[in-house]
């Protein structure tokens, strides 16, 4: 299927590069209208991959490439559930995210994510996902979770793991703030720098770069450079179902979902 | 080196410019949230003009809290 417009997302196949654009009021996000959407996009890869050398990810929505998780849609859903359903549900929602992105990891082209605005908790594990990151100069990346009394749970820690230095994790998981693009490019999370409102254009000319290659070559080179941390993914969805068990978390959850605070997003 | 005067007139500079708001009708004890009419994704956007514009890094929780121009100048000048 070489385009396709579904409820969260949308792509266009032209000329070797697939663009999947994340267009889900109000910032992208990731729920189940994405999951399902992701998990269409992952099922179509078999079919795009042979004609596809690169994938650029980027967002529609003028806040940025995405929220994170919906944390409304969470909390309602657990809401309604008994402890233990509750944990049962976050584990299979986890599991067929991590399956997505897993895909997405591995894919056997190129991908870039273009990001601007937010790039934050979920979304920021989906920009890690991709082999590229091209961020412009307001973008902004941060792992919030820890305010919930959670961890990061769409692979972001196994990922962040494979890139980059430990300190540099710890200061983003344990403080929960967010780094501008400049400073994360500094310590190599972002490949390519670009001025306001540019980075897709940018991926675009990086796509095109990358068509120039042999889709055996290129598809071996990156199999090659880039492991999936499995093991850790894995554990990664476990201690996070064993956090979420805790009541202090739907508290939490409550709490974000009934906020009038001014800042809700900042940690 | 800025002076907290001249950091606090910079933060309100690029405030103005930015959010389009008239130069010269912010002070410093103003609301940011309330003169801008901004909201919290806006306020990050507002974040990474001021960490360009200095040169610094400026934590969220460094904000948190926050709402007056002269404070989040102090914030900024205590990294400069």
């Amino acid at each position: 299927m070489k385009s396709f417009s579904g409820k969260a997302l949308r792509w266009e196949w032209r000329e070797g590069v697939t663009e999947l654009t994340l267009d889900h009021a109000p910032a992208n996000e990731i729920g189940l209208a994405m999951l399902e959407d992701l998990e269409r996009f992952v099922a179509a890869m078999v079919s795009l991959a042979p004609d596809t050398a690169a994938c650029i990810v980027h967002s529609e929505r003028k806040h940025g490439f995405s929220a994170g998780a919906d944390l409304r849609e969470l909390y309602h859903a657990a809401a309604k559930l008994s402890e233990k359903d509750r944990v049962s549900g976050v584990r299979n929602f986890l599991e067929r995210i991590h399956a997505a992105f897993n895909a997405i990891d591995a894919a056997p082209f190129t991908t870039i994510a273009a990001v601007h605005g937010v790039c934050f908790g979920g979304g920021f594990e989906l920009a890690l996902a991709c082999d590229i990151i091209v961020a412009d100069k307001m973008a902004r990346f941060a792992f919030p979770e820890l305010r919930l009394g959670l961890i990061p749970g769409f692979g972001g820690i196994p990922r962040l793991k494979r890139d980059l230095g430990n300190a540099f994790i710890r200061d983003l998981l344990l403080t929960g703030r967010s780094i501008n693009a400049a400073r994360a490019q500094s310590v190599g999370l972002v490949a390519q720098l670009a001025a306001e409102g540019e980075a897709l254009r940018i991926a675009r000319a990086t796509a095109a770069q990358v068509v120039k290659f042999d889709g055996v070559t290129r598809a071996a080179a990156k199999k090659f450079i880039k492991p999936i941390p499995y093991e850790d993914l894995r554990r990664e969805i476990d201690i996070f179902c064993e956090l979420f068990a805790r009541p202090a978390v739907m508290a939490a959850l409550k709490k974000f979902v009934e906020s009038t605070d001014a800042m809700p997003y900042l940690p | 080196m800025r002076t907290l005067e001249q950091t606090t007139q910079e933060v309100l500079d690029l405030a103005s410019k930015h959010f389009n708001v008239p130069a010269g009708s912010l002070a410093p004890e103003d609301d940011f949230f309330k003169k801008l009419g901004i909201d919290s994704l806006q306020t990050l956007e507002m974040l990474s003009r001021l960490e360009n514009h200095f040169g610094i890094e400026l934590p969220d929780y460094e904000v948190q809290g926050v709402s007056d121009f002269r404070t989040l100048a102090s914030r900024i000048q205590s990294r400069l």
